[in-house]
């Protein structure tokens, strides 16, 4: 799960009492426990949504149990069904609200693609107005399918240079 | 016990200006738009057919005159018959018919419905607004003159569409729906398949159209 050049690495025979580590280390390590969602639920994957934070499959195995449904307080939006052209903004403003960092999960072939909704009402993708981490296919996923794309997006976020970022943004 | 004999006796002697209509299930009858009102007040208060159960409409085609027809489906619920009204519009570019909504307060969304998607006006309509399409969208989709995968207009919310670029883009018809073509033929022509495979979203539509 943890790449070899930002884990957490403690030897008490060399460190003693003292643990040695990066800085991007350990603020990803922080991220990626607890990435709380914005439950984006526009149909039916919402429902598997549900199942994957239900006692079944239980997202708090990952830190990702605390469903937040104001986005000043949530970390990732889970783009959960189909995003139609009427709701596209709204999805795009409640992205806007979210505050930084944040990351997007399109969740089913729907959020992904427009999916079987080859139509003028819907948006062919929630691609073209918030910038999508992980894809997740499906119709709608198994929950172990969401499970996994939570997995790979914590991959993605201990990768990410945060403190540079951070200073960067200082 | 059908109110199908009564319907089809009692609504003519009353209107003999109203025609019966081809119908392969229940009792229908086309009438003009000015009589609609008359008639279904009739069924509703005299033969019993208190629920209204759609309005809707049907679009003949571009070049069809009349092109609109505006139907409504009525059930009793003593007597559990069904009876259907049409009305053709008189204007093709224009169409309109009076509301039935002081009638059935039902109406009111249905003939938004259909107000949305077919661009009818029920005149006298306390709330006539889109309701599925958003406000200021510049067209009517269930028309025949619209395509399926739309036409290229902007979002409703302009700030976010300046934001991200993003337009209502015609969806591309790669992918489905899928249609299969009617008719005797070998399987391989008869398999379904989408409607318009020429473009995608990495390839362009073709302008020919």
């Amino acid at each position: 799960m943890v790449s070899a050049t930002t884990d957490l690495n403690y030897n008490t025979k060399i460190e003693g009492e003292v643990v040695v580590t990066r800085a991007d280390a350990v603020i990803n390590w922080l991220r990626s426990s607890s990435v709380w969602p914005m439950p984006m639920g526009l149909a039916c994957c919402a429902i598997e949504l549900m199942g994957v934070a239900a006692s079944r499959f239980d997202i708090a195995r990952f830190g990702a149990e605390v469903m937040r449904f104001s986005p000043r307080q949530s970390d990732c939006m889970i783009v959960a069904g189909t995003v139609t052209y009427k709701m596209a903004p709204h999805v795009r403003r409640i992205y806007d609200q979210m505050a930084e960092p944040k990351w997007v999960i399109a969740m089913g072939a729907c959020a992904s693609s427009g999916g079987m909704y080859r139509s003028y009402a819907t948006l062919q993708g929630v691609d073209r107005i918030v910038p999508v981490d992980v894809y997740i296919s499906g119709c709608p996923p198994r929950p172990e399918a969401l499970l996994d794309a939570l997995m790979k997006l914590q991959t993605k976020i201990q990768r990410e240079p945060s403190s540079k970022k951070l200073l960067a943004s200082a | 016990m059908t109110a199908t004999v009564d319907v089809s006796a009692a609504l003519p002697a009353k209107f003999p200006q109203i025609t019966p209509r081809p119908s392969g299930d229940h009792p229908a009858f086309n009438v003009s738009p000015a009589d609609a009102v008359a008639v279904l007040t009739t069924l509703r208060d005299e033969l019993s057919y208190d629920m209204l159960v759609d309005v809707t409409a049907v679009d003949w085609g571009v070049d069809a005159s009349p092109r609109f027809t505006v139907l409504w489906h009525l059930l009793s619920t003593t007597h559990y018959g069904y009876v259907r009204i049409a009305a053709n519009l008189a204007s093709d570019e224009a169409p309109s018919v009076p509301t039935v909504t002081p009638l059935w307060p039902a109406a009111n969304w249905h003939e938004r419905e259909t107000y949305d998607l077919f661009g009818i006006t029920f005149t006298d309509h306390p709330d006539l607004r889109r309701i599925l399409m958003w406000d200021g969208y510049p067209y009517h989709p269930l028309r025949k003159d619209f395509p399926l995968s739309g036409i290229d207009t902007p979002l409703p919310d302009l700030e976010v569409g300046d934001l991200t670029g993003a337009t209502a883009k015609p969806a591309p018809m790669m992918g489905g729906p899928f249609v299969a073509s009617p008719g005797e033929m070998n399987l391989t022509d008869a398999e379904p398949r989408a409607k318009d495979e020429s473009w995608t979203e990495r390839r362009e539509k073709p302008e020919s159209e």
